[in-house]
C-alpha cells in the first residue's frame, strides 16, 4: 500500500526543502539549557512473549510452585539464586539484581497481570496489536508510539527514533521516524556521492521514499556532531554488549545531546522458551541471560542518565505472557497476561501495581494462563498523558476510553 | 473473451465497488484505481521487463534482449521446468569446492564436528577418527578445548572469555579478505561450524547471482523464509544445510504437502519449534514411562501452533487453541536421533499420544501412531484456509503488497484442484493480465538480498568471497538463515522503506562502485556509475 504514512506526509503542512537550514536545527543545536530539555518516552519490546510469571515472582502464590516443579523461582530466602523480595508477595528475578536499588528508590514500578483483550496466542498477531495499539484491529496502518509523538511545532529530525536496522511497527505512521542502529554509522560514506542521493530522493516521484530519503539526510546532518565525539556515559555506567545495551546507549546520548528526541523503540528479542527455560539454578539457562542483558542494560541507562532520569520515562511490554504451569519440556508454552516494568519520570515507583487473578485452576484464564486485569493501553496511556503530556488519549488509542485505575503515573 | 470472462471480470469490479464503498470515500477512489491499475497491460518489453524483475534477483546486462529472442513465453516456461536449464558450470564449480553442502548432516557433525562429538571423543566415547587430516583437526580442536578448561580453572571465566574473543577477531579480521575456498580450507581446520554457517550463506549468495535457474532461486528463497527456522538455534547450526537441500528446495515447483511433509521430519525444523521433545501426556503413557529419575517431560504446542499458523492456514484460518493441542497430540514421537550427532529423524512409539484426537471437526481414532501426523498433514495441506494462503503470499512476492483478490482467488483454485501442485500455481499467476500489469510494475521494494544479488548481477560483478556481501544484506536488516522468529522476514515492501536501510543501500552502493567490497570486482571503466546509481530511489524498486 502506497499507505497513509506516505500520503499524509506528502499534504503534510511546512515541509521543509531539502538544503534549507530549518529553525528547529538551530535551535536544537543551540539548546543545551534545561529550555531545550523534552520529555522523553523510550518503550522497549521483549520480542518473543517473556515469561512474567518468572520475571516479577508471585512467590506468595502456592499454585505458582505446584504448577512449575522445575522452573520456578525458589521463595527469597537470601541466597542469590532465589528471588529478590519486593513486597511479601512478590519478587524480582535474582538475575535483575541490578535494578532492585531503583525499585528502592521508587524510580522502578510494575504493573502485573497486564495484556490484550485479544485473545489471540500467535506471537505475530500480538505484536502487531500491541504495536499498532489497536488489538484485534488489523487494519490499523500506524502505530501507537508514532500517533503519540506530541505535535509541537518544532519538529526535530530524530524526535521519533527506532533502534535497529528496520523502522519498528509501532513508529511508522504519519510523523516521521528514523530507523537507525548506530549513531557513528549513520552517514553517507562519501560526500558527493551524498549529495547526489540527496538530490535524487527529493526529486522522486516515489512519495514513500521521497519522505524516507528527507528523513534520513535531515537525520544524518542534526547527528553530525554527535558522529565525531566518542560518547562516554555519565556517572560510570557501563552499558552489556548485547542489542539492547547498544541500543539504550544510543538512546541516552541523543537525548543527552537535546536533539530533540521524543519517543525512542528498542527491542530484544529471544524470549520464547518453550525448552529448559532455567537451568541448573536461576541464576543459569536462557531466561537468566536474556534478563540480566535486560536488567543490566536499564540499570546502566538510569546510572548514565543521572539526574537528567525526571525527563526520562522507560516502558517495557511483551506480546503476551506464558503458561502458568510448565510444559512437557521444562518450559512454557503461550499463554496471556504478563508484566510490564516502568522506570524514571514522576513516578510512584517501588511498587508492584495491578490486581492480582491469582492463579489456582479456576482463576486462571482458559484454565491455563495468567488472567489479563489491567489492559496494556492503560499503562502505555498513563505514560502517554502524564509523562508526554498527551492529552488526546482517543488520538492514540482509538476506542480505549480507559480505567483510569492505574495510580502509578500519579 | 468469452461471456463468461465477461460477466466474471464484471462480478469482480462490482465487487471491488461495494468493498470500496465500504471503506470510506478516499479508500474508495483508491481500491478503484488499483483495481483499474491492475486491468492496464504492459507493453512487450515492459513485460519482458517485469517478467525478469519478480522471476529472477536481477536482470544482467544482455538478459531482456535473450529473453526477447527466446520469446517470453517459451522462456517462463523453462523457469519453470528449471531441469530443463543447464546449469552455470562456473557456478557448479563454486558450490563443489565448499565442502559442507552436499554432506549429510551425520557426516557434518563429524567431519565438521561439534562440541558434543568432541567431548564424545575426549572421554573416549566415540573413537578418533581414522582418517589423518580429520584426525589432525579433532587432535587440535581437542588440545584448544583442553587448554580452555585448564585456563578456566586457573584464571577464571573472564580471562576465558577475552582470550575466545581474541581469537575469534583475530580469524574474522582475516576472514574479511580471503575468497571462499582459502576461508571454507582454513575454518574447516580451525571452526569446522563457521564454516558450515558460512558455506551455505556463501552459497546462497552464489546461486542468486550466478544460477541460470533463477525463478527457481528466487522460490528457494520464498520458501525457506516461508518454513523458516534460525541457523543459530543449538544444533540448527549443522542441520540447516540439509534441511533447506533435502526438505525444501526439491519441493519448490513440486507438491506442496511434500515440502509439509519433509520439514515436519525434517531434524532442523524438529529442533528449531521443540517437538522433538514433546511426549505424551496421557496418564497411561506416563506410569509407563516413569522412571525414578527422569523428570516428566510432555507436550509442547510450539509447532502445532506455527503449522497451522505459519506453515498451512494462515492466523485467520480458522483453528483454535483446542485444535493447537489436539494436533501437538498427533504429533508427539516425532523426534530426533541425538541431534547434537546430526542425527535422523526418528519416530519414537514410546512416547507417542494413542487417544482419540479430533483436529478441525475430523476424528483420527485411537490407536494411531506416526501416520496421526501425517493425517494432520493432509487435512491441512487439503484445507482451503492453506490454498487462499499460500496463493496470497505469492502474489505479495511476486505481484504486489497488495495482490489483486481476483488473483489470488484462481491461484488459489489451482491449488485446489491440482492437490497443491506449485508449479500450476505458479504458472496461473506468472501468466495472469495482473502480474503483467501497470499495477504490479514497480510495485515492489527490493529485498536486501534482492538489491544486493540484483547490484551484483547487473554490474557483471565477480565474486570470489560473499561473505562480504552477506554483511552488506544484515547491515539492511535481514541476514539469511538469521531470522530467530518462525515468521519469517516480510514480504511486503513496507518492511524495508527505512532510512537506517536507505543509508545502508547508498553506502553499499558507493562501495560497490569503488571496488571497495572484498571479495566483489567489478570493471570500473563500464560499471562505476551504474553501480553508484544504485543507491539513488529508481534502484530500490522491482
Amino acid at each position: 500500500m502506497a499507505t497513509r504514512r506516505a500520503f499524509l506526509r506528502n499534504s503534510g503542512v511546512a515541509m521543509f526543502g531539502i538544503g534549507a537550514s530549518p529553525i528547529w536545527l538551530e535551535r536544537a543545536m543551540a539548546a543545551s539549557n534545561a529550555g531545550g530539555r523534552k520529555k522523553v518516552l523510550v518503550a522497549i519490546f521483549q520480542r518473543g512473549a517473556a515469561d512474567g510469571l518468572n520475571i516479577v515472582v508471585p512467590h506468595g502464590e502456592k499454585a505458582y510452585y505446584a504448577g512449575r516443579p522445575g522452573i520456578a523461582i525458589p521463595k527469597p530466602d537470601g541466597k542469590e539464586t532465589s528471588a529478590i523480595d519486593l513486597d511479601g508477595f512478590f519478587g524480582l528475578n535474582p538475575n535483575l539484581k541490578a535494578l532492585k536499588p531503583i525499585f528502592d528508590e521508587k524510580k522502578l514500578a510494575m504493573v502485573h497481570a497486564c495484556g490484550s483483550p485479544d485473545p489471540t496466542r500467535s506471537h505475530f498477531d500480538a505484536q502487531d496489536y500491541m504495536e499498532s495499539g489497536t488489538p484485534g484491529l488489523k487494519a490499523t496502518r500506524d502505530g501507537w508510539m508514532n500517533r503519540a509523538v506530541p505535535n509541537a511545532a518544532e519538529q526535530s529530525p530524530i524526535r521519533a527514533v527506532s533502534l535497529g536496522p528496520v523502522l519498528s511497527r509501532t513508529l511508522r505512521g504519519a510523523n516521521s521516524a528514523v530507523a537507525l542502529n548506530n549513531v557513528r554509522d549513520f552517514q553517507v560514506k562519501d560526500k558527493m556521492a551524498s549529495e547526489d542521493y540527496m538530490s535524487r530522493y527529493a526529486a522522486s516521484v516515489d512519495t514513500q521514499l521521497k519522505g524516507t530519503g528527507k528523513e534520513t539526510f535531515e537525520a544524518i546532518r542534526l547527528l553530525e556532531t554527535l558522529r565525531k565525539a566518542e560518547y562516554q556515559p555519565g556517572n560510570g555506567a557501563s552499558y552489556p554488549g548485547g542489542r539492547l545495551g547498544t541500543s539504550l546507549k544510543q538512546i541516552a546520548q541523543m537525548i543527552k545531546a537535546d536533539a530533540g528526541l521524543e519517543v525512542a523503540f528498542a527491542d530484544l528479542g529471544g524470549w520464547d522458551h518453550h525448552v529448559n527455560e532455567v537451568g541448573q539454578t536461576a541464576l543459569v539457562g536462557p531466561l537468566a541471560n536474556l534478563l540480566t542483558e535486560f536488567g543490566d542494560s536499564l540499570a546502566a541507562f538510569y546510572r548514565d542518565l543521572g539526574t537528567r532520569m525526571e525527563d526520562v520515562m522507560v516502558v517495557t511490554m511483551s506480546e503476551f505472557g506464558r503458561t502458568a504451569r510448565e510444559n512437557g519440556n521444562r518450559g512454557t508454552d503461550h499463554g496471556h497476561a504478563n508484566v510490564m516494568f516502568a522506570m524514571g519520570g514522576n513516578l510512584q515507583g517501588g511498587k508492584v501495581y495491578g490486581e492480582w487473578p491469582g492463579l489456582e485452576r479456576e482463576q486462571l484464564y482458559e484454565q491455563r494462563d495468567l488472567d489479563v486485569t489491567t489492559d496494556f493501553r492503560d499503562v502505555l496511556g498513563g505514560v502517554v498523558k502524564r509523562h508526554l503530556g498527551q492529552p488526546d488519549l482517543a488520538r492514540v488509542f482509538p476506542g480505549f476510553a480507559g480505567s483510569g485505575k492505574l495510580k502509578v503515573f500519579g | 473473451m468469452n461471456l463468461q470472462t465477461v460477466l466474471r471480470v464484471k462480478t469482480l469490479a462490482a465487487a471491488a465497488v461495494v468493498m470500496a464503498v465500504a471503506l470510506g470515500p478516499l479508500a474508495a477512489k483508491k481500491v478503484a484505481s488499483d483495481a483499474a491499475k491492475f486491468r492496464q497491460k504492459l507493453a512487450g518489453d515492459k513485460q519482458i521487463e517485469q517478467a525478469l524483475s519478480r522471476m529472477t534477483f536481477g536482470a544482467r546486462p544482455g538478459d531482456a534482449a535473450a529473453v526477447k529472442k527466446q520469446g517470453l513465453k517459451k522462456w517462463i516456461e523453462s523457469q519453470l521446468n528449471p531441469t530443463s536449464i543447464s546449469e552455470n558450470p562456473e557456478l557448479e564449480a563454486k558450490l563443489t569446492k565448499m565442502g559442507t553442502l552436499g554432506l549429510s548432516t551425520e557426516e557434518l557433525a563429524l567431519k565438521y564436528p561439534t562440541p558434543q562429538v568432541l567431548t564424545a571423543v575426549a572421554m573416549g566415547r566415540m573413537p578418533m577418527p581414522e582418517d589423518p587430516d580429520l584426525r589432525e583437526v579433532y587432535e587440535r580442536l581437542s588440545e584448544r578445548y583442553k587448554a580452555r578448561i585448564e585456563r578456566k580453572k586457573t584464571k577464571g571465566e573472564e580471562d576465558e572469555e577475552e582470550v575466545k574473543k581474541a581469537n575469534e577477531d583475530r580469524i574474522r579480521r582475516r576472514i574479511g579478505t580471503m575468497t571462499t575456498e582459502e576461508r571454507s580450507e582454513a575454518l574447516r581446520k580451525l571452526a569446522p561450524q563457521q564454516a558450515v554457517a558460512g558455506e551455505i550463506t556463501e552459497a546462497k549468495i552464489y546461486r542468486a547471482v550466478m544460477s541460470e535457474r533463477q525463478l527457481s532461486e528466487v522460490l528457494a528463497d520464498f520458501w525457506f523464509n516461508h518454513f523458516n527456522i534460525y541457523i543459530d538455534k543449538g544444533a540448527d547450526k549443522w542441520l540447516t544445510t540439509a534441511y533447506e537441500r533435502d526438505a525444501i528446495r526439491p519441493y519448490v515447483l513440486g507438491n506442496f504437502k511434500d515440502m509439509v511433509k519433509a520439514t515436519a521430519q525434517s531434524p532442523a525444523m524438529l529442533f528449531y519449534l521443540d517437538n522433538w521433545q514433546s511426549v505424551s501426556e496421557a496418564p497411561a503413557d506416563r506410569t509407563r514411562r516413569a522412571a525414578p529419575k527422569a523428570r516428566a517431560r510432555g507436550l509442547n504446542e510450539n509447532y502445532a501452533r506455527e503449522l497451522m499458523e505459519l506453515h498451512t492456514l494462515g492466523v485467520d484460518g480458522g483453528y483454535t487453541q483446542k485444535d493447537v493441542q489436539e494436533v501437538a497430540r498427533c504429533f508427539t514421537g516425532w523426534s530426533i536421533d541425538d541431534p547434537n550427532r546430526g542425527g535422523k529423524f526418528k519416530f519414537n512409539e514410546r512416547v507417542h499420544d494413542k487417544g482419540e484426537k479430533v483436529v478441525l471437526g475430523v476424528t483420527i481414532p485411537a490407536g494411531g501412531g506416526m501416520e496421526d501426523g501425517l493425517k494432520v498433514i493432509d487435512i491441512l495441506a487439503a484445507h482451503p484456509s492453506t490454498a487462499k494462503f499460500l496463493s496470497r503470499k505469492l502474489a505479495q512476492r511476486f505481484v504486489a503488497d497488495e495482490p489483486p483478490v481476483a488473483l489470488v482467488a484462481r491461484m488459489a483454485a489451482t491449488f485446489t484442484k491440482t492437490n497443491g501442485d506449485l508449479k500450476a500455481v505458479m504458472r496461473t499467476m506468472l501468466t495472469s493480465q495482473e502480474f503483467f500489469s501497470a499495477g504490479a510494475f514497480h510495485a515492489k521494494m527490493k529485498s536486501p538480498l534482492e538489491m544486493v544479488a540484483g547490484a551484483l548481477r547487473a554490474t557483471g560483478a565477480t565474486v570470489t568471497s560473499a561473505i562480504p556481501a552477506s554483511q552488506a544484506i544484515a547491515n539492511m536488516g535481514q541476514p539469511l538463515y538469521r531470522k530467530q522468529e518462525p515468521t519469517g522476514y516480510s514480504n511486503n515492501g513496507e518492511e524495508w522503506v527505512n532510512s537506517a536501510g536507505l543509508l545502508a543501500r547508498m553506502n553499499f552502493a558507493i562501495a560497490l562502485s569503488e571496488n571497495k567490497i572484498n571479495g566483489v570486482k567489478i570493471d570500473k571503466d563500464k560499471y562505476a556509475t551504474t553501480a553508484k546509481s544504485m543507491g539513488a530511489p529508481e534502484w530500490q524498486r522491482r
